[in-house]
């Protein structure tokens, strides 16, 4: 795929499922012409990252940034439940789930 | 197929994951506290209820524990490790990916001993530990199961979610044939038991701190190449785990035999039957679609820290049992039941509090577990070692028999203080008084004329009859090799 | 009297509240009437929140009157993106998925700006999440550029850049992630910042990509972007890419910037990718102009080479919407914002999720979370996002080797000077992305960068584009000073003074803002 083929509507309702995005066919369609243009071009960036580069995933280059174990102020329960679409005995009320992780 | 039969026809492997959830103060990437209970969503900060925004930060304990936990199972700390996203869609999980160690774990390639019940050692080859955060907690209501499947809806409780876990991988443990189910619940055990030694977790599995997902294959013969594995998730106790192996043998068996394919999924373990059942099919959609997580930075462990981690780790209990052994002097099977009690921290308690091995030994496993057992609690939380110790002490120095020993500590399990606080204040001391002791020999002399007949005819056994009576009268704090001398004065006097 | 007070820059606002000459209840006034009596057609903002602007201060002018010692800037008003978390106040993101969310916490930067005492007169608009440049792709409606309000302000900090450029406020927050501060600046006269990657503080800021967010002042001035850069800036224990190094002083890199001769010396690198014909004419007739003032002025003009640069582009189009995807994953209806049951089908978490997330999320957005989804997943996550972080290291290096021959670069921000509404439908998208070629390399590298106005083309803001090493933010504030006051002088008066005060009713986009 680095070479930028295209892309095709199965494949993005494939991604739309991953990233739990309900879609029409018609997005499915459009997305998948913009994805195919998009990717195209950046399929470059493998020219030039060869082995010898190593990858830089943090713009600063710092190492263990770690916190004291201690304590601190949470949330109450309210002001954690207090965007809750719904809630119910201070717990968050979500739909029935289905199947496993 | 019969297990035996099962294992008679295949060789199994099993691979055992296992999670512990360290007790630290606060989570794995934010200050909320880490406390089992309390109400509902008490327990959060915006970081572990993934608001928008929110950013996490390492919890340098954790990082300590996860040391400690690689250090104590052999294994190498990584000079350098990486946090990663796994992204998938949970509502128990609150940002939708769980921040784990994917590629870069810090601690690795380890191997433990793990002892079998007769004593026999089984090495483990650990392939990794690593730190990651545990999800919050599903509530299924409105079904009439109470499982997922038919449930109206669910309550999430964020509580748990990031608290710290280090999850340890083993490589797959082969050429243990039918002992399979008892070494993937000594693994476990052997893995508690390391845990609260070196002080990372409570690992209380009955609340959910170690829970283990095991992994069973089968193949023809252990030269053959690996079998297609399940993985059964959250097994929660040594005797679910012995079945839940047990049962996939067999099950696994079942198929091969039938010339059927072991179908690579996920499976559940049901306490009531010890069965399995289908979970979910592991497929392609299983796409986590691991990166290094921006927001945090690596870990890299000095080596002077983990130096001082490993030197200050807590003495590991296959060790301590080595030296227990030979500083008591007690047999192996002595010990194993000790342990097996789960009572040997108690007992050496109690010896450093200056009993002899024996006698804590005694009172632990003797009348202390039965107490226990009858009132269904742990015994190391009905009485100190201290006061175990006091107790034999009383014995020692002649202020209490056996028998008023025991109900000394009926006193003191009962909340009621000390041992001597109990003696002094049922007046259980052995009595000194031989004014007292006099009068009830004299007593009993007179009254059992016959007896006294057989002691003078040289019958000594006779005695026995009198003591009964001077007991009584003396409330049983009669010392009784003093009454003995007491009657034969009278009598031969 | 209330609109001559909102002429004022920061900085005098400062010294005159200091000096007593107006109360902040004064100042704050005067910027909440002009908000009400300009923003329905330009559409700056949000949320407006007079009350609690008003109240925090009086709260500061009593604290004045009773001796207090208060922060220099305190009772100067700011205005900030509706992507920086503010407890009580709705913060949205430009997003239906966030549209009602209160938060119940603070960003750290919210906190430091209400411990400094500035009135917070409200949340600016933007593209939904940051994900654009022109503000056109926010929820709740676009804003209009105050030069032009057939144009748009540009993006993702539109709002923000607006509300300076059009006396709103005197200070406003942004965050530039390829350049969402730096271009809207430049689209809008003022002045916007990029600072070093972890000079300021990403708690409570809505994540579009972690590794490249950054908080961003901005003003109508280089010394008021200093004084908010300054305000902001310093180690936050609650980020763990929060830089720990002490917070240079801005202002007197300002004040060292503004002396007579402050360029004598200073190597200034053009660079060799950025300078030719991407742009447009009087982009680059400006941009010249401005960089012959600083020549005459004693800098040295160099050139330099970025050879990786021509991949910048595409690693950033990887590496942007790969992090996007995953930190916009927990919008999902389950603990807050929208919930949105599916029309048909079942009701389960998992149709709930999709359908919240698709109702809730514009289709840029959704368009960059299933390029991400893409690019991290089995199979294409080396040749991607792994190749994007390598492409990352070679434009570092670029950089490193650059700025050995230059003490700063300098470019035009944007290739055009503002842009009608609607240039975006039916485009393609990657012809649009190029549009951020000068701006994203900042933002893969860690640097900080500037847009300042080098003057006007056909009467709309060209800017001025500055870039220093990792942690020398100072040095855009010396040299971006010493340009300002160029460009100012050889103008007669600073580009932002130019700006229409009046708009029309009949604006070519009507706002529908909240």
């Amino acid at each position: 795929m680095a070479d930028g083929a295209a892309i095709t509507a199965g494949q993005v309702e494939h991604l739309a499922e991953l990233a739990r995005i309900a879609m029409t066919s018609d997005e499915l369609e459009k997305t998948a012409e913009d994805l195919g243009r998009i990717l195209s071009s950046v399929a470059r960036v493998t020219e030039v990252a060869t082995d010898d580069v190593p990858a830089t995933s943090h713009p600063m280059p710092l190492t263990n940034v770690l916190r004291d174990d201690v304590v601190g102020t949470p949330l109450t329960a309210e002001q954690a439940l207090s965007g809750a679409p719904a809630s119910e005995d201070g717990k968050f009320l979500v739909p029935q789930i289905l199947g496993e992780d | 197929m019969k297990f035996t039969e099962a294992v008679a026809k295949y060789d199994p492997a099993l691979g055992i994951e296992v999670h512990v959830e360290l007790g630290t103060a606060t989570k794995m990437f934010d200050d909320a506290p880490n406390t089992f209970g309390g109400g509902a969503n008490e327990n959060t900060t915006p970081t572990s209820l993934g608001l928008p925004g929110s950013l996490p930060v390492v919890n340098r304990t954790a990082v300590e524990y996860a040391i400690r936990i690689g250090l104590a199972l052999g294994c190498e700390i990584a000079p350098t490790c990486r946090f990663a996203r796994k992204n998938y869609f949970y509502p128990d999980l609150a940002k939708n990916f769980q921040t784990s160690q994917s590629d870069e774990p810090i601690a690795h390639d380890g191997r433990i001993d793990i002892e079998l019940e007769d004593g026999t050692i089984v090495p483990v080859d650990i392939e990794r530990a690593h730190m990651e955060e545990d999800a919050g907690k599903n509530t299924h209501v409105g079904g009439s199961s109470g499982r997922i499947h038919g449930a109206d809806h669910s309550l999430v409780d964020y509580n748990r979610a990031g608290v710290p876990l280090v999850e340890i991988v083993t490589r797959p443990i082969t050429g243990v044939g039918e002992r399979a189910p008892e070494v993937a619940a000594a693994y476990v055990r052997t893995l508690r038991d390391i845990f609260r030694a070196i002080g990372v977790s409570e690992a209380r599995m009955e609340q959910g701190n170690v829970r283990a997902d095991i992994n069973v294959s089968l193949r023809p013969s252990p030269d053959a190449p690996l079998g297609t594995r399940t993985e059964t998730k959250n097994v929660n106790s040594f005797r679910s785990i012995d079945a839940a192996v047990r049962f996939e043998i067999a099950r696994q068996a079942d198929i091969l035999s039938s010339g059927g394919e072991v179908l690579q999924e996920t499976r559940h373990f049901h306490e009531a039957d010890g069965s399995t059942s289908s979970g979910r099919v592991k497929s392609d959609a299983d796409d986590y679609r691991y990166f290094p997580e921006p927001d945090l930075v690596p870990v890299a462990p000095s080596r002077e820290w983990v130096e001082e981690i490993r030197a200050n780790l807590p003495e590991l209990p296959a060790a301590r049992r080595r030296r227990l052994l030979d500083e008591w002097g007690i047999s192996d099977l002595e010990m194993r039941d000790i342990i097996n009690a789960g009572l040997l921290d108690p007992v050496e308690a109690t010896v450093v509090a200056g009993a002899k091995p024996d006698a804590a030994r005694k009172w632990w496993m003797g009348e202390i577990a039965r107490v226990a057992k009858q009132k269904d609690a742990e015994a190391a939380e009905l009485v100190s070692p201290a006061h175990v110790a006091q107790l034999q002490q009383l014995i020692d120095d002649g202020k209490l028999n056996d028998k008023l020993a025991r109900k000394v500590l009926a006193g003191v399990l009962d909340g009621r203080g000390a041992p001597a606080e109990v003696m002094e204040a049922d007046g259980l001391q052995i009595v000194e008084d031989t004014g007292a002791l006099e009068a009830a020999v004299d007593e009993a002399i007179a009254a059992n004329p016959d007896v006294v007949e057989k002691i003078k005819g040289g019958k000594m056994q006779a005695i026995g009859a009198l003591m009964g009576p001077i007991m009584k009268a003396t409330r049983g704090q009669a010392d009784a090799g003093k009454a003995r001398e007491l009657i034969l004065a009278r009598i031969n006097g | 009297m209330s609109n001559d007070l909102t002429r004022l820059t920061a900085a005098q606002l400062s010294a005159g509240l200091r000096a007593g000459e107006y109360s902040s209840e004064d100042v704050t006034r005067a910027h909440l009437d002009r908000i009400e009596q300009t923003d329905s057609v330009l559409g700056s903002f949000l949320t407006v929140e007079p009350e609690q602007a008003l109240a925090t201060a009086r709260d500061v002018d009593s604290r004045r009157a009773a001796g207090e010692e208060l922060h220099p800037y305190a009772g100067v008003p700011v205005s900030v993106k509706d992507v920086v978390v503010t407890e009580g106040i709705r913060t949205t993101a430009a997003s239906r998925i966030l549209e009602d969310w209160i938060p119940p916490y603070d960003a750290t930067i919210s906190t430091r700006i209400k411990d400094a005492g500035l009135p917070i007169l409200g949340k600016t608009n933007m593209d939904e999440f940051a994900m654009g440049s022109t503000t056109e792709h926010s929820a709740f409606g676009p804003t209009c550029n105050p030069w032009d309000t057939t144009t748009v302000p540009g993006g993702s900090s539109g709002g923000a850049a607006a509300s300076a450029a059009a006396f709103q406020a005197p200070l406003s927050v942004g965050t530039d992630t390829g350049g969402s501060v730096r271009q809207p600046a430049a689209f809008t006269g003022t002045v916007g910042v990029k600072p070093t990657y972890g000079s300021i503080s990403r708690y409570g800021i809505i994540a579009m990509a972690s590794s490249l967010d950054q908080v961003g002042p901005m003003g109508r001035t280089v010394a008021d972007a200093a004084a908010l850069h300054q305000l902001l800036a310093g180690h936050d224990p609650k980020d763990s890419t929060s830089l720990s190094d002490p917070v240079p002083d801005f202002l007197a890199a300002v004040e060292a910037g503004a002396r007579d001769g402050s360029l004598t010396g200073k190597r200034l690198g053009v660079v060799k990718q950025l300078s030719a014909d991407d742009y447009d004419a009087g982009v680059r007739t400006a941009f010249t102009a401005a960089l012959d003032l600083a020549q005459a002025a004693g800098a040295q003009i160099v050139e330099v080479d970025l050879p990786s640069l021509s991949y910048a582009l595409d690693a950033y189009y990887l590496i942007m919407p790969s992090e996007a995807s995953s930190n916009l994953a927990r919008y999902d209806g389950m603990r807050f914002g929208l919930r949105v049951e599916p029309e048909s089908g079942p009701v389960t978490a998992e149709t709930v999720m999709a359908a919240t997330r698709a109702a809730g999320f514009g289709a840029e957005v959704k368009r960059r979370i299933l390029l991400g989804t893409y690019a991290l997943s089995a199979g294409y996550y080396d040749a991607f996002y792994g190749s994007a972080q390598k492409v990352r290291t070679l434009v570092q290096r670029d950089f490193a080797a650059a700025f050995e021959q230059a003490d700063v670069l300098v470019t035009p921000t944007t290739p055009t000077t503002a842009l009608p509404f609607g240039m975006e439908d039916d485009a393609d998208p990657m012809a649009l992305y190029l549009g951020d070629a000068a701006t994203i390399p900042a933002n893969l590298a860690g640097i900080p960068g500037m847009s300042l106005p080098a003057g006007l083309a056909d009467g709309m803001p060209v800017g001025f584009q500055l870039l220093a090493p990792a942690k020398q933010d100072a040095r855009l504030y010396e040299v971006g000073a010493a340009i300002e006051a160029l460009v100012s002088d050889a103008a007669g008066a600073p580009v932002w003074a130019g700006v229409p005060t009046e708009y029309a009713a009949d604006a070519a986009s009507t706002t529908t803002s909240a």
